[in-house]
């Protein structure tokens, strides 16, 4: 059994927190007291029925005004997977939210209301899916039941959705038509539909196969922390530790070590009690290398045969998330994995309107804004391309005055 | 990132195990609050697995109430023992004795705000910058938003509006003087999970979670154990019944659940048939719908 991370995308009035609410509640994933909790709160649906939403607004301001303001987390599991849920909100101003929410997803939900159909923040949605890189797309047409349940309306609006997935180049989109309010196709197969030969949304989302999200076979380890235990017994151990963030290092391998480019060869892989003979992507492990090289946190462990790029210019798209505007006479601080060094915003090359996907030229960036930038870094980056390899083609940035993340990147190029 | 040929729990693990190094690597001065429950305990085994043979580069801390069950004190010095790490203990009584709190009255007194102080007076005290905890996302919808570095300003005070984007598996720690970072490595495990890991590693728990004979009374429709730190009268009725604990805080806060759950597999099933949430026998979490956010933003843990 493994997890599935997948994010909503929709508004409130698109019914996604209602969305949630029902696979949640379908799934039995609700408990008694917490059931109890919602039946006994003054927000109920128009028939009186319990307002599934409730579930997912977690904090109080967000319960008074009745939307979803930040990121929830949500989980649950049926007998063939887990899932971790990212509820975001989906309006314009909560963009930032609906990036982080994304970063850490395999799959999108999108939902479209089927009485609106396409509209600007479908678009905006997915273009914020395809950038950052989320392979599996499920198109939730919502509301059938105010549609009468019909397949016309559903064929018009998947038909206008492929346009819009070509132009995104979103490949792998499954359209499902569902009514989150009353239940049809979430977790059982609708009796309402019987034009619609697919499957429900939770049997979609148990199967879908995610393990090649990450295309990238090329093993690298960022080191976080070097072991030394320094006793009398273990007086010459040292191991690095981090987590393998792609491809699979193996005993006896090449390696180069980043940014000093001093080569050595895989002596020993340490897991707690264990010595197994190879370490896989997303393992957290200890490597041993045969040569006495210094390395300390911060430097990158590669297979010797495909280096990543190395640069400290670098083309990539920017999300501002910080309140303060871009200041590109500023000196940031960049944080990629284990790494930070700092960094300054050379050129914006271009804003893109999220709502039309127009690129246009710009010289302020602002919170929300997206677009393509120039970084230069003041160490150079061990680093691949965001497409080919999410964990080492992704950055963020900090103010040095207040310490707050204000930027998400992905790295598109390095400029030569 | 790609998850073929591990499982869930070996995710979990290895995603935790990367959040412990980055504590280690990111902080000069980070301490693992440790409170006896199974959470913690899951904790310090994933701190052994990202750091053995070397040592923890942090100390555990407890925030003692004084009103513990005594099997987790007991607990307590024996895994230390075992580890091999430093201990340090801040007190409640201290705190009540220095008259920094004043100790509840009435029926329902428990001591479990009180803690607050004492864990913001120790953290001050030894200057720490990082504090790892056993929180997780599931057990409350305030705490679902919660990020996994999520900063606390001087006062310890959490701002659900001022938290920071965390993207991907970056997390950004940096921190101004007398602020310090509530770091939860086990955020996206569910109760399942860890008592599930807990199955697997065969890590060690103490008693009170499994099912034993104790004298209980009835409040507000819960089982609380009967203990002199409880404000007990002659309208309640002491019972002999077989019960076990599903979360270890305060004596005087922490309800029991009647089970005959003996064994780890016994809890397993008796939890995934379970119909009531586990902070659902916290009482602190009864007072108001929005108890746990008020209680998280006064800098509760």
């Amino acid at each position: 059994m493994n997890i599935l991370k997948f994010f909503t995308a929709g508004s409130v009035d698109d019914g996604k927190s209602t969305l949630i609410g029902r696979l949640l509640y379908d799934t039995d994933s609700i408990l008694a007291d917490q059931l109890e909790a919602l039946q006994s709160s003054n927000r109920k649906n128009d028939d009186g029925t319990i307002d599934l939403a409730i579930l997912t607004d977690g904090l109080r301001a967000e319960r008074e005004q009745g939307i979803t303001i930040d990121v929830a987390y949500k989980y649950f599991q049926t007998d063939k997977r887990k899932f971790i849920i990212a509820d975001t909100p989906g309006h314009i101003q909560y963009t930032r939210n609906m990036v982080t929410g994304a970063s850490t997803a395999n799959l999108a939900i999108i939902l479209i209301d089927a009485r609106n159909g396409v509209v600007e923040q479908t678009i905006r949605h997915s273009y914020l899916v395809s950038l950052l890189g989320i392979k599996h797309i499920v198109v939730c047409i919502n509301k059938m039941d105010m549609v009468d349940y019909s397949e016309t309306v559903f064929n018009a609006i998947t038909e206008k959705y492929k346009g819009l997935a070509q132009q995104l180049h979103l490949k792998d989109v499954t359209y499902i038509p569902v009514s989150a309010l009353k239940g049809d196709n979430i977790v059982q197969s609708s009796g309402n539909m019987d034009w619609y030969e697919g499957e429900s949304l939770l049997h979609f989302l148990e199967k879908v196969d995610t393990d090649a999200q990450d295309k990238s076979q090329f093993a690298r380890m960022p080191v976080q922390w070097v072991i030394r235990p320094q006793t009398e017994e273990l007086h010459d151990y040292r191991g690095y530790a981090g987590r393998v963030l792609s491809g699979t290092f193996k005993l006896n391998d090449k390696v180069t070590v980043l940014p000093s480019g001093a080569s050595s060869t895989i002596e020993k892989i340490e897991f707690f009690d264990q010595s197994p003979a190879e370490a896989l992507a997303g393992q957290s492990v200890t490597i041993h290398l045969k040569d006495d090289v210094d390395i300390s946190r911060g430097d990158t462990i590669v297979n010797a045969s495909a280096l990543p790029n190395e640069s400290k210019l670098i083309e990539a798209d920017l999300c501002w998330m910080d309140t303060r505007a871009l200041d590109t006479s500023l000196t940031y601080f960049i944080q990629h994995n284990s790494k930070t060094t700092r960094c300054k915003v050379n050129e914006i090359l271009h804003k893109v309107d999220i709502n039309t996907l127009e690129k246009h030229t710009a010289d302020e960036f602002k919170l929300n804004d997206i677009g393509r930038v120039i970084i230069k870094t003041a160490d150079a980056l061990a680093f691949d391309l965001y497409d080919d390899n999410r964990t080492n083609g992704s950055a963020i940035l900090i103010d040095s005055r207040t310490n707050l993340t204000v930027g998400a990147l992905m790295f598109r190029a390095a400029v030569e | 990132m790609s998850t073929y040929n591990f499982d869930y729990l070996d995710e979990l693990e290895a995603e935790a195990i990367h959040i412990l190094r980055e504590v280690a690597g990111q902080f000069e001065k980070p301490a693992l609050l440790f409170s006896g429950g199974k959470d913690s305990i899951t904790l310090v085994r994933l701190a052994e697995k990202a750091f053995r043979p070397g040592k923890f580069p942090f100390p555990l801390v407890h925030i003692d109430t004084g009103h513990n069950f005594e099997e987790t004190i007991t607990y307590r010095d024996k895994m230390i023992e075992r580890i091999g790490e430093k201990l340090i203990v801040g007190s409640v009584q201290e705190s009540i004795d220095q008259g920094k709190v004043v100790e509840q009255k009435g029926k329902n007194a428990s001591r479990n705000t009180l803690q607050t102080v004492t864990l913001l007076d120790t953290i001050a005290k030894y200057e720490f910058d990082a504090c790892i905890g056993g929180a997780r996302r599931d057990e409350e919808k305030a705490r679902a938003k919660e990020r996994i570095f999520s900063v606390r300003d001087e006062f310890g005070q959490w701002d659900p509006k001022r938290q920071r984007p965390e993207l991907w598996n970056i997390y950004n720690g940096k921190i101004h003087k007398g602020e310090n970072v509530r770091v939860f490595p086990i955020s996206n495990w569910t109760e399942l999970d860890v008592w599930n890991y807990i199955r697997r590693e065969k890590i060690d728990l103490p008693s009170i979670y499994f099912a034993h004979e104790r004298d209980c009374i009835t409040r507000n429709g819960q089982l609380m154990a009967a203990s002199p730190f409880l404000n007990m009268d002659d309208e309640d009725i002491v019972i002999n019944k077989t019960v076990r604990f599903r979360t270890v805080g305060d004596m005087s806060c922490t309800a029991a659940v009647e089970s005959e759950a003996t064994l780890i597999d016994d809890i397993i099933s008796e939890i995934s048939a379970s119909k009531i949430s586990e902070r659902g026998a916290r009482m602190d979490d009864k007072v108001s719908e929005a108890a746990m956010e008020d209680r998280k933003k006064g800098g509760y843990f």
